[in-house]
């Protein structure tokens, strides 16, 4: 069954990696974003599928990261390196915090928390003017300047480098979840208070999950800031960390590829139907509800059954 | 896994395989000319994206949808108001649908966002709407030319206009909280205090402002009169709540030109009489221009024109002067871009319009008092300032020395 996944995985990106140069620019642009939103929606997958913490503020993370990315490129001229490095600190730095605050409460309590500490990050994104350019966002982030040989400002080396670091992402999570570490956030999942009389720090896992999932957050958010060029306050937003939501569950929470696969079909769904309709959303709603009637476990865990 | 679960994944795939195999539009020569158009038709700015579109649509129906010998073909793309969904879609459009021209965008964040793209994929494009003061500024991008306003455009004529005009000399301010807030405040200010008044208060409200109670009883009352600035709903509140509180007759409210908008006049009531505000349009401009395009648009769209409607209708016409002054020629950007950054019309609905060297309109300004004339409020037009330009009477490298207006900038002196 494992190696089954690690496989059918393997084999999905190879096919993306072989069809992608036979693609036009638009069609790639759209894999590739969906690349990088795949990553957010497994760091979401940790704390959601895996340790049963539903987080409604995953976008801050993701935001951060984002606006690090956008301050050092465009004030500082930063390179790809610090900026990976600085972005992923950051989340990782505000998710330690948030984390602090919000890991007490269970349920909709820290659904509530997360909710308004994201809000907390947008209000900062909107307001605190002169470092983030309050609504006009940061614009003219440019492409990675690594020393390859290929020009990623092209949409076919950009495509590929947002897939390896989307096959990075999924392999060192994968790794994680199948840990013991892991496997203690699963008992965590089940019953904290079994694990409790067990001897298990229920606190302290719950924590690191939520740290380490902020952490592959802000990796997600700094390819996006690179993708787009571009960096707002709508990246930070309720709307972002919703959708991010949406597509762990549409994908099936615990599973990993799952919500690889729902953001995937989102990122698609949205701009491949809007074309035929101004009324995408309903077709969008409409798939939510039917997945929830049909798959409530999402689309792969319904596969897995 | 039952067939059911295969049904339904066959179905969530299917985009994703249909999307990929999309063919991409042909490059040929001779075909019809395309022209991508964003306007947010979903979310919150829904609205404004319905007027922005017939604006279009009103245009090129005149037209028969044809120009300079070839057929025009809109493709009309949902932005949702968010800069990264005007930004793949913009994406779809060039690479996908191959437009010749960009055109459309509500807001100044998806304005700023596009530029890089724009001026990296070198197409011709126009912003009829955005009016973030730096795109045709400070921040200039080759490939877009304006053909709506900066913000600060009307204000600085209105500042000249209340000194000269009315006995106010000590004003309050009170603005959303954001860039299109402080360059119409920022606008204002500059030119009202070089000429003697004072900004004696300045209130910033979030944008996501219910009640705007405690704000307005912060208003110093002994200002002369207040100069408010709101966009679509909160216009609608303020302008109430400022009655509630009232300060409607005791106070007068001056405004920049969304605060009585058409696009939230008629749904405005007796709480607006007496405002004064300042645009490049008013529908109830009388030119004939403009009175066979309000009626036209009224028929079509069932409401009468916002400047939403009229900037779109005239971009459209814009466009298509250019086009017919390449020949129909658009497959060669640099001849069509500098064409569009040429035109010259005389007879717009918003009066004669020209086009300055960083690519922004010179166009009348109006100042406007909302009125009510034959049971409907409408901005009575009360003086004309003609060929403003964005620098206002500054030189444009003098102009852009002084930094963009901000929330602080200028600073409240007087406060």
């Amino acid at each position: 069954m494992r190696t089954r996944g690690v496989v059918a995985g393997l084999a999905v990106a190879a096919a993306a990696a072989l069809v992608a140069p036979a693609l036009s620019a638009y069609p790639l642009t759209l894999l590739t974003q969906a690349a990088i939103v795949a990553v957010l929606a497994m760091s979401l997958d940790v704390l959601l599928g895996y340790t049963g913490l539903a987080s409604l503020g995953h976008a801050a993370y993701f935001g951060v990261a984002a606006y690090a990315v956008g301050i050092l490129t465009t004030e500082y001229r930063r390179g790809f390196v610090v900026c990976l490095l600085v972005g992923v600190a950051a989340a990782a730095l505000t998710a330690a915090l948030f984390g602090l605050l919000a890991i007490r409460a269970t349920g909709t309590y820290f659904l509530m928390i997360t909710l308004a500490l994201g809000m907390v990050v947008w209000g900062l994104a909107f307001r605190w003017v002169s470092l983030t350019k309050g609504d006009n966002g940061i614009a003219g982030v440019p492409r990675p300047d690594l020393p390859l040989p290929w020009n990623l400002g092209a949409p076919l080396p950009f495509f590929y480098f947002a897939l390896t670091a989307t096959v990075l992402a999924w392999a060192l999570l994968g790794l994680l979840v199948r840990s013991p570490f892991g496997m203690t956030l699963l008992g965590v999942r089940e019953s904290e208070s079994r694990m409790r009389a067990l001897g298990y720090n229920v606190w302290l896992h719950k924590y690191l999950a939520f740290v380490i999932s902020g952490a592959f957050a802000g990796f997600a958010g700094v390819f996006w800031a690179y993708y787009n060029g571009f960096v707002s306050p709508i990246d930070v937003q309720l709307v972002t960390s919703v959708e991010t939501l949406l597509m762990v569950a549409l994908g099936g929470p615990g599973t990993l590829a799952g919500p690889a696969l729902g953001a995937t079909m989102i990122v698609f769904l949205k701009n491949f139907v809007s074309v035929y309709t101004k009324r995408w959303l309903l077709i969008l709603g409409a798939v939510y509800i039917g997945v929830i009637l049909f798959a409530p476990r999402g689309v792969l865990g319904a596969f897995r059954r | 896994m039952t067939s059911r679960c295969r049904a339904l994944a066959a179905v969530l795939v299917l985009p994703v395989v249909a999307a990929l195999a999309a063919p991409t539009a042909p490059a040929a020569q001779g075909g019809p000319i395309r022209i991508g158009f964003l306007a947010p038709l979903t979310g919150p700015f829904a609205q404004i994206g319905k007027d922005m579109v017939s604006g279009t649509e009103l245009f090129l129906d005149e037209i028969g949808r044809q120009v300079a010998g070839r057929k025009l073909e809109l493709i009309v793309e949902d932005t949702e108001g968010t800069p990264a969904t005007a930004l793949t879609k913009s994406r779809k459009l060039v690479e996908q649908d191959r437009v010749h021209l960009l055109t459309g965008g509500l807001l100044a964040n998806v304005g700023y966002a596009l530029q890089p793209f724009i001026d990296g994929a070198g197409i011709p494009t126009t912003y009829p709407v955005i009016a973030a003061d730096d795109i045709t500024q400070r921040k200039p991008a080759r490939w877009i030319v304006r053909t709506g306003w900066t913000t600060s455009q009307p204000m600085h004529p209105f500042g000249d206009w209340v000194l000269k005009n009315t006995k106010y000399r000590k004003i309050a301010t009170i603005g959303m909280d954001y860039a299109f807030g402080y360059e119409t405040v920022g606008g204002f200010q500059r030119v009202f205090e070089e000429g003697g008044g004072q900004i004696v208060q300045k209130i910033w409200t979030p944008l996501n402002t219910n009640d705007f109670a405690p704000f307005i009883a912060q208003i110093k009352r002994d200002a002369d009169a207040v100069l408010a600035l709101f966009v679509g709903r909160l216009a609608l509140q303020f302008v109430k709540q400022y009655e509630e509180a009232g300060l409607h007759g005791k106070l007068p409210l001056l405004g920049g030109g969304t605060t009585t908008d058409e696009s939230v006049l008629p749904q405005m009531g007796d709480e607006a009489l007496g405002t004064l505000t300042a645009l490049h349009y008013s529908q109830a401009l009388d030119t004939p221009q403009n009175v066979r395009f309000a009626r036209a648009f009224e028929a079509r769209a069932g409401k009468i024109p916002s400047y939403y409607g009229e900037a779109t209708y005239t971009n459209m016409r814009w466009i298509t002067e250019a086009i017919r002054a390449v020949g129909g020629k658009v497959e060669e950007r640099a001849p069509l871009l500098a064409a569009l950054r040429k035109v010259e019309i005389k007879d717009t609905a918003r009066g004669p319009l020209s086009v300055d060297a960083h690519g922004n309109p010179v166009q009348n300004i109006y100042i406007r008092r909302v009125e009510r004339v034959g049971g409907r409020l409408q901005n009575t037009v009360i003086a004309t300032y003609p060929g403003v330009s964005q620098f206002w009477k500054d030189r444009a490298e003098d102009y852009l020395k002084q930094p963009l207006y901000g929330r602080d900038v200028p600073p409240c002196r007087s406060c």
